[in-house]
């Protein structure tokens, strides 16, 4: 099976769904032109032409609404944000338009539409570039939210994403970007709303979604050298989130650490641990733990924003804990 | 798609001498303001809730500007949108059933007031955050200029949305891709409480027009022949060279912002607003046509007669409409189809 990278399993993805449906355009900064910011829509412009891959000014507010009325009438575009830190200008549009209009207009208007974009922290970006936005989408109602954490599930995933009736936010990583892994040649799709289990293991589940499935699967890896074998559950999507794939899991090993990238409040992990103390109570050891970003702004000094991030070592030392080992 | 060739007059002098036409202008204005006078009455008994904003003394321009768009061409408007629902044609009773949030309703009792949509009648929705449906009409017309076809959509907006980030967002993407947008302000002299003059930098607002090298009018907007005239110069410039124009319509709104402002008072004298009321839209409609020998009394006293039989009979049709059933509470958030790429194949004319 072929290795490439996640940056070329999204323009696979993209090339794909715009040979396969005239009606699929993607508009954003930098899209065309210069290629694409993190180079996702390499080559596309050549293939596709101006109408349908677009560079827009700057001016994330307008061309999201843009993107929202072409849906309306019956185009599918895909909205790139540089990244989803300058899509929160954008937010009234998603929030208050893309979600909303199926159901205001009483099912007359579905908004077929993707927004996507690098999310969260990549290095010394400091503050304003480093944020972590899925619980922020996966909070309202009417949007589907996928942060996909390898290449296989970016490539599927956004095939599904583009070819879904509703909109979805899509959440890659720039720290993803450069990441390899094995895509077959053949097409296929993910379904939105399944976890995957990306690794087995009976001592402990962690739970966790996007970049931080890499960062669960190394910490997995680690644990296994000193005997102890753990769950690995990718959430994958986490608007719907897949809380059979939780169940099952934590109902298997008894103890639960929750990964995010995000900071501790209101976070993804807020809600996973909500399904499992409701799903899984009787069937746990321990608390659960979560594992997240300290509490503050993302600071800029290589130490701080270290001390900062989620980490192998932060994953390793929860899992220790709800084990009773240290 | 099929290019229809327009069946309308191509200037206000050829309307101004058209009494069959005049007459469906008069309807259409008068039925707007009887049905929302009953909207003030059901408001008051409590049959319509939330916010309600009345759209009275605006009449002329909903129907000289939608009297002269093609059934495949798009409209979008704000919250204030009773009477571009109605006389874009959805009917009395699917808009009263919709402020009595029933079943019946043209958004099935989800949307209300603010929110009346109808997909038949390209009707793109009443949208309640000021200057967020700007951005989406400009999409619409990127859609149409993406398709080859030649429809327009009119985008209407309240005088106040000129000064939000996304009307200057949407309108130098329309001037710079050149999109066939008609984007009609409806300058009825306040945002909320705030006159213009204390909002923004500039009065003549249509000039902003001139940031985005966009073509730019102003019309007297009590006036339906005035709005029609500048409106056909919009819709042409759009359909055949596909140019986005900023319209300026002068009008007033004769209530207040919602149920809960005075008429007057606070931010307006009474007197502003009497002077205003000398120029109601079918006041001056009605006298053109009694002018030119065109209607009678009793043809009016007729016509006004039948309106407010439709009105009582919207009224009833509403009253008697079923709630929506507590299924449909998780109904229509999401939808569970995909594309199949082949629905809807995209062609040039």
């Amino acid at each position: 099976m072929p290795v490439i990278t996640y940056r070329d399993a999204l323009n696979q993805a993209l090339r794909e769904e715009m040979q396969r449906d005239d009606r699929v355009f993607l508009m954003g900064e930098e899209v065309a032109v210069y290629q694409g910011a993190y180079k996702v829509s390499k080559g596309l412009l050549q293939e596709f032409g101006e109408m349908r891959v677009v560079d827009t000014p700057i001016t994330e507010l307008g061309f999201a609404g843009v993107g929202v009325g072409a849906a309306m009438v019956g185009l599918r575009p895909i909205i790139e944000f540089m990244t989803w830190n300058f899509a929160v200008l954008a937010l009234d549009q998603v929030l208050n338009s893309a979600s909303k209009l199926l159901y205001m207009s009483g099912g007359q208007y579905n908004v077929p539409i993707v927004f996507r974009g690098p999310n969260g922290a990549a290095l010394q970006l400091s503050a304003q570039h480093s944020q972590a936005f899925e619980s922020w989408l996966a909070y309202m109602p009417g949007v589907k939210v996928v942060t996909p954490g390898t290449p296989y599930d970016a490539k599927g995933l956004l095939k599904s994403a583009i070819r879904d009736d509703n909109p979805v936010c899509f959440l890659e990583g720039e720290m993803l970007y450069n990441t390899k892994g094995e895509v077959p040649e053949e097409e296929y799709l993910i379904p939105i709303g399944k976890a995957d289990l990306k690794r087995e293991g009976d001592a402990c589940s962690i739970i966790t979604n996007g970049k931080m499935a890499l960062v669960a699967m190394q910490a997995a890896d680690q644990l296994a050298k000193d005997g102890i074998h753990v769950d690995v559950v990718d959430l994958r999507t986490v608007r719907p989130m897949d809380v059979e794939a939780i169940k099952a899991s934590v109902e298997k090993t008894n103890r639960a650490v929750v990964l995010e990238e995000g900071w501790e409040l209101c976070g993804i992990g807020t809600q996973v641990v909500d399904y499992i103390q409701r799903d899984c109570f009787d069937y746990l050891d321990a608390p659960v733990i979560r594992v997240h970003q300290a509490d503050v702004p993302m600071p800029y000094a290589k130490n701080l924003e270290r001390a900062a991030k989620p980490d192998m070592a932060k994953t390793i030392a929860a899992v220790r804990k709800v084990m009773y080992l240290d | 798609m099929a290019k229809k060739k327009a069946d309308q007059p191509k200037s206000a002098a050829d309307a101004a001498s058209n009494p069959d036409l005049n007459r469906d202008l008069l309807h259409s204005m008068l039925l707007q303001r009887r049905f929302e006078e009953r909207c003030a009455e059901a408001y008051a008994l409590g049959k319509i809730g939330g916010f309600c904003h009345l759209y009275i003394g605006q009449e002329a321009v909903s129907t000289g500007t939608l009297s002269l768009l093609r059934p495949d061409d798009y409209v979008i408007t704000t919250y204030r949108d009773h009477g571009q629902a109605l006389a874009r044609g959805i009917t009395p009773r699917s808009v009263m059933a919709e402020l009595f949030g029933r079943i019946d309703g043209c958004a099935r009792g989800k949307g209300g007031s603010m929110h009346m949509f109808d997909k038949s009648l390209n009707f793109l929705g009443g949208h309640g955050i000021v200057g967020a449906h700007v951005p989406l009409a400009t999409g619409v017309g990127f859609a149409i200029k993406y398709r080859g076809g030649d429809q327009v959509i009119i985008c209407y907006m309240g005088e106040s949305v000129v000064n939000t980030g996304a009307f200057h967002e949407a309108l130098n993407m329309a001037g710079l891709w050149k999109l066939p947008v008609v984007y009609v302000i409806e300058n009825n002299r306040y945002g909320m409480g705030t006159a213009l003059e204390r909002a923004s930098a500039i009065h003549d607002i249509f000039e902003r027009g001139a940031s985005y090298n966009m073509p730019r009018a102003v019309c007297d907007g009590q006036d339906v022949f005035a709005v029609r005239q500048a409106t056909q110069e919009a819709i042409d410039r759009a359909r055949t060279d596909s140019l986005p124009t900023l319209l300026e319509v002068r009008t007033y709104r004769f209530m207040g912002h919602s149920m809960s402002d005075a008429v007057s008072g606070t931010y307006r004298p009474k007197s502003e607003l009497d002077e205003y009321m000398k120029r109601d839209p079918i006041a001056l409609l009605r006298a053109h046509m009694h002018e030119n020998n065109e209607i009678s009394d009793e043809d009016i006293q007729k016509m006004d007669e039948e309106i407010k039989a439709v009105c009582q009979d919207a009224w009833d049709f509403a009253d008697k409409s079923p709630e929506p059933p507590l299924e449909a509470l998780f109904e229509d958030v999401l939808v569970d189809t995909t594309s199949d790429a082949t629905a809807e194949p995209v062609a040039a004319d």
